[in-house]
């Protein structure tokens, strides 16, 4: 049976209502409080969201990554949980950095999808690849093995991320060259401390889904063991 | 050199079981001819050159995943991954014999399939050639690896395509960057990256993937 130290447990709650006061506070901020911004006005907003997703995607299939490789490394099974729920987070808030990347767009560029967005085509590719790792996990049949070889699966990942980027970047070359660009003029103070607290927000709102999913993921397990040895 | 001789053993019992069962390298030629012909009524003729070297990349790609989802066929028919596994060589020789073996199907059916692309559509320059035979290493280092993955599997002919086409993106890049564009070494060795970073990746993590 896993350890789910009560502690932790405890500590959730009170976690998960910081969260939702640090997520009202970014929304404010990023609503109300920031300037307007000068070339882009109100759709320029939705980069204090899309943004810190996007980031927060990374951070996720790059933990989920590191968990993969201590499984291979040490052998833990913990891990292999771990790291699935890592990249299960990963790619929802991948799907997230998907639709409000097209909402922004479609905002400022009039048209829902564009190619010329690498940070869009690369979270596309991204996409497709870690719901291939759902099918490999759905695939295989539950065992060390297939914690094997998803971590494997994982770890791919984490190398695909430059890779495919540079495949992009180097892709304008024959396919388009950029057309729009997000570089605007720089951020001002204010702007600048609306993004750093909407980041934080959001890695707050990932890391307490991520606790709240493997605790649930845990506990089913645990039923699952406390049945079977009941009957 | 004992590893070496491990590889090459167990390559040339790939090459020989097809040489005798004659199962994949017949349909990997006669699917990338036809993708072809198909190609040739898919692009409108205002298309223009280019269009063409694409197609060549989606039949390069596919026909590989026919190859592939045969690999480790043999294997796992006859229970045969099981001793390899436990027979006193390196776990990634196994994994390398069968990349190699992969490769040498990969190339006898491009040794078709460039020249039939030439006859139909557009000459191939050293550049292209380069591009896709050094795409075609990474295509076998990664799928060959996928391959064993998905093997073990429930859907292992579905399951397949889904894990390579992702990593099959960057290559595609690279091969018709080294078609269509004036500065094909930039797409070369971005090419040469990939094969590095991947064929290291399933090198190492292939004994992984093969134990229980």
């Amino acid at each position: 049976m896993t350890d789910l130290s009560l502690t932790s447990l405890r500590s959730l709650p009170a976690l998960a209502w910081i969260t939702a006061a640090a997520m009202g506070l970014a929304l404010v901020l990023a609503l109300i409080v920031a300037p307007e911004d000068a070339d882009q006005g109100i759709s320029q907003r939705i980069f204090y969201i899309h943004v810190p997703i996007a980031l927060t995607a990374y951070f996720c299939f790059g933990l989920g990554a590191l968990k993969a490789l201590l499984l291979l490394w040490r052998g833990e099974e913990r891990y292999d949980l771990e790291s699935y729920v890592a990249i299960h987070q990963g790619t929802i808030f991948g799907a997230l950095t998907l639709i409000t990347g097209a909402i922004w767009a479609k905002a400022s560029w009039g048209v829902w999808w564009t190619w010329s967005s690498n940070q869009l085509v690369l979270f596309l590719v991204l996409f497709l690849f870690y719901c291939a790792y759902f099918m490999l996990r759905f695939s295989l049949d539950d065992g060390p093995r297939r914690a094997r070889s998803s971590a494997v699966y994982a770890l791919f990942g984490v190398a695909l991320i430059p890779v495919s980027f540079l495949a992009i970047r180097l892709a304008e070359d024959f396919i388009h060259p950029t057309v729009f660009t997000r570089e605007g003029p720089q951020m001002s103070g204010s702007m600048f401390a609306t993004f750093v607290v909407s980041w934080a927000a959001v890695t707050l709102l990932a890391y307490v889904l991520y606790r709240v999913e493997l605790t649930g993921k845990r506990l089913d397990a645990d039923l699952r063991e406390l049945r079977e040895a009941l009957q | 050199m004992t590893y070496l001789a491990d590889v090459v053993a167990l390559t040339r019992k790939d090459l020989r079981i097809e040489l005798r069962g004659r199962d994949t390298l017949p349909a990997m030629l006669l699917f990338v001819v036809t993708a072809l012909v198909i190609f040739h009524f898919a692009i409108p003729d205002a298309a223009g050159d280019d269009a063409a070297y694409g197609l060549l990349w989606v039949a390069i790609v596919f026909t590989a995943l026919l190859g592939l989802a045969r690999a480790w066929v043999p294997e796992q028919e006859h229970g045969v991954l099981d001793g390899l596994v436990l027979a006193p060589c390196d776990r990634s020789a196994i994994w390398l014999g069968k990349a190699l073996a992969t490769l040498a199907f990969l190339v006898a059916a491009q040794a078709v399939a460039l020249p039939a692309f030439v006859l139909f559509f557009e000459p191939l320059g050293v550049a292209a050639l380069a591009g896709v035979l050094l795409a075609d290493i990474g295509i076998c280092a990664v799928g060959s690896l996928l391959s064993a993955m998905a093997a073990a599997g429930r859907a292992r002919e579905l399951l397949l395509p889904l894990l390579f086409l992702p990593l099959a993106i960057p290559l595609v890049v690279g091969g018709v960057g080294a078609a269509v564009s004036e500065q094909a070494e930039r797409f070369l060795l971005f090419l040469l990256l990939y094969d590095a970073v991947f064929a290291v990746l399933s090198w190492a993590s292939f004994e992984y993937v093969v134990t229980e």
